[in-house]
């Protein structure tokens, strides 16, 4: 990694991270599941189902980025995964085992077809427009 | 893509579910099929919307519009209606309670939406591991703005006048404290960050540093440039390995950009970060004890002054704070004091982050702007208590806290109003408590947990504590005597008077709250030798209503101890001298014959 030398280097360094990291996944048309992986969920059995996904999405011919993050904050359905399908808002999934992650493979990420499970968005962020 | 064009999402969350969205989902299923639509519209289950106090809820996807207590014969006209005609369902939209103004769609999403997420932006967003997606967030620019852009002055007038008051649980206002270390003058200053978490039930702060470890590593540095001090210290307890992991990436990280060092951005700004394992005692989240625990003293508070803005680590001005409050000091100085001050009420500003637990359906981690109410939180957010039972307490600021009451679920929640009404706002844990919760053995309970945490140091907390646990393990046990009430309070009194630290001060708060609030049922205990929530084994008793027995023997097969006699298809009867009052017999009996007495 090459050091970042002053404010202009970091703003740069951010814009082409933006493009480069987010872009990427989007222009590749790859899909991005995030499991979220705090103590907390790497408990309630997060790290097979991430596993899960990063294989079987590959046998599967399904081009994807499987990521860890941190704590989503819906303790009582964990585990939880985030899905993101090319230029869709990501939607997130909990009480997430093996069987749903299959479901999630086979219908939302190959055909778009909802499944059961989704945690709608409850919070606002510090970029909401209100 | 998607061969569905619509999509019917109906909450399945616990709440949702008993007021019948099951039956809502049927009937949207059966009305669909019947219009001959299956392979246009879909129906699915999710989680909770943390909209419980309207529920059920449906929304129409990708129209984005919010049905409202939902009933299951509304089934027919959503369909007939909105989905085969396109018209809203005018009747079933929200309402607002004040200008009745119809809300429905998702652009008054605040309304739908109580929590706003200023220091968990990037906890479940971001890999923890990867310093790119923080910098992809906008991370370091605050760092980067602070150090090029302002003064030291200026960092500490933005902190200031944000309003911000520290998350660790007194509520000191931020900005203060950084300008007290800034005006002390030495060669060497430090910036520690305080994630001794301790609090019973309390997940924040590792949450935080396991989701988004860079902004409380950006907040120190920035903290470090507007008080003059060039290191800083994590204290971590030890039983945070993920935590510890995921800062010491994040730290190696940081070096490797630059960000963390020598000459920060080409500014000349040198900043370095460590980190100091704690064993894990109570005592050291107190910012003297915690200092004398890092420099490898033994974990014990000192008399303030000298506060540790004039003489903490090595006898260095040393600044302390909490991992929540560093975490949302990168947004302050990014989007201004105007901006976070907005936010919350008069007196304590911006979000806060509470750690929902106990008898609640949606356990979780929340952010929430300050006053928002109890009720908010508990019954919408939180889904409401389990099992349909009812509610009766939460326990706010752990163990130095207090417990609120249904009288309190509408009063707006910060800094000033906890304390007024008996608690505190302590680090944020939030354990809820229902009809079967004794409120004797919830004292109890956090005496308990004091009585382990005290340091020993001084006398009120090492020995009055311990007194104050034996007199309430009395009365749970049945052999409490009136002037026990009394004694109660006069020495909790003493306590808070008389001890050293934080943790003497507050730790007869728990008992103190609940003598207010629920009087009753000490005396039910002490007068009576009944407990009334039930859960105090030794005054109760497990027997057998001849009525109903039909002497099946199931009872007395499932009991350990043998305490159950009797003949088959004769009534039998329980010991109470054996009867150990496991409750195995009572969820045994097909009959309903067992009940407590």
């Amino acid at each position: 990694m090459s050091q970042i030398k002053s404010l202009a280097d970091l703003k740069k360094k951010r814009e082409e991270l933006r493009t480069g990291l987010i872009n990427a996944i989007e222009s590749k048309n790859q899909v991005q599941v995030k499991v979220a992986m705090a103590t907390c969920g790497i408990a309630s059995g997060a790290k097979p189902i991430k596993e899960f996904f990063s294989e079987q999405l590959e046998k599967r011919n399904i081009p994807a980025v499987v990521t860890q993050t941190g704590c989503m904050g819906y303790c009582y359905a964990e585990p939880t995964v985030e899905v993101k399908l090319p230029d869709q808002d990501p939607v997130v999934y909990g009480f997430v085992d093996l069987k749903r992650a299959d479901q999630i493979i086979e219908k939302y990420i190959k055909t778009g077809e909802l499944v059961d499970g989704i945690i709608p968005v409850n919070y606002l962020t510090i970029d909401s427009k209100e | 893509m998607s061969k569905y064009s619509i999509h019917l999402l109906v909450c399945g969350g616990t709440s949702c579910h008993s007021a019948e969205s099951d039956v809502v989902v049927c009937n949207l299923r059966d009305e669909i099929e019947a219009k001959g639509l299956s392979d246009k519209v879909q129906v699915i289950t999710t989680g909770c919307f943390g909209f419980c106090g309207k529920g059920p809820i449906v929304k129409v996807m990708p129209d984005n519009i919010i049905y409202v207590q939902v009933k299951p014969e509304d089934a027919q006209t959503i369909v007939e209606e909105h989905v085969v005609k396109g018209r809203k369902v005018e009747r079933l939209l929200y309402r607002d309670p004040k200008s009745n103004e119809i809300i429905g769609d998702s652009k008054h999403m605040s309304v739908f939406k109580k929590q706003l997420r200023i220091v968990l932006r990037n906890c479940g967003v971001i890999n923890p591991e990867n310093i790119d997606e923080y910098i992809a967030r906008d991370g370091y620019q605050a760092l980067g703005k602070a150090l090029t852009e302002m003064k030291p002055e200026q960092v500490i007038k933005v902190v200031k006048d944000s309003g911000q008051r520290g998350r660790g649980g007194a509520g000191f206002p931020t900005g203060l404290k950084w300008e007290i270390a800034s005006k002390n003058k030495a060669d060497q200053k430090y910036v520690v960050c305080n994630a001794d978490e301790g609090d019973p039930g309390a997940f924040m702060d590792r949450s935080v540093l396991e989701g988004d470890p860079h902004s409380v590593l950006e907040a120190m540095a920035i903290c470090g440039y507007s008080i003059g001090a060039s290191e800083g210290l994590i204290y971590v307890r030890a039983e945070y390995p993920m935590a510890i992991h995921r800062l010491k990436i994040a730290i190696n990280q940081a070096h490797e950009y630059g960000l963390l060092g020598k000459d920060i951005l080409g500014t000349g700004f040198n900043f370095d970060i460590t980190l100091r394992y704690g064993a894990g005692a109570f005592v050291c989240g107190e910012e003297t004890a915690l200092i004398h625990s890092m420099e490898g003293l033994r974990g014990e508070p000192t008399i303030k002054p000298p506060f540790p803005a004039q003489s903490g680590y090595l006898g260095k001005p040393t600044n302390v704070n909490n991992v929540e409050t560093f975490a949302a000091i990168p947004v302050i100085i990014l989007k201004g004091a105007e901006w976070f001050s907005k936010i919350g009420t008069e007196k304590s500003k911006g979000t806060k982050v509470f750690a929902l637990a106990g008898k609640i359906n949606n356990v979780g981690l929340i952010e929430v702007p300050m006053g928002t109410t109890l009720r908010e939180i508990i019954f919408q957010i939180g889904g409401g208590i389990r099992n349909g039972k009812k509610f009766k307490a939460v326990q706010t600021g752990g163990p130095s806290g207090g417990c609120l009451t249904e009288k309190h679920l509408d009063m707006p929640i910060d800094f000033d109003n906890l304390i007024a009404a008996g608690s505190m706002m302590g680090s944020g844990g939030m354990i809820v408590m229902d009809e079967d919760n004794c409120m004797v053995s919830v004292a109890k309970f956090f005496l308990d947990f004091t009585v382990d945490e005290s340091c020993g140091k001084c006398a009120p907390c090492r020995i009055g504590n311990k007194r104050l646990h034996e007199l309430l393990a009395r009365i749970c046990d049945g052999k409490g005597i009136p002037e026990d009430l009394d004694r109660l309070r006069n020495m909790s009194q003493v306590i808070k008077d008389t001890s050293l630290c934080g943790l003497g001060q507050s730790s007869p708060n728990p008992v103190l709250s609940t003598l207010d609030n629920f009087m009753n049922e000490y005396e039910a205990h002490v007068k009576d030798k009944k407990c009334p929530a039930g859960e105090c084994k030794n005054l109760m008793e497990y027997v057998i209503n001849a009525e109903n027995c039909v002497g099946c023997t199931a009872c007395a097969r499932v009991c350990p101890v043998n305490a159950i006699s009797g003949q088959r298809k004769e009534v039998h009867h329980i010991d109470p001298a054996i009867c150990i009052k496991c409750g195995a017999c009572k969820e045994k009996c097909k009959f309903d014959a067992i009940f407590i007495r």
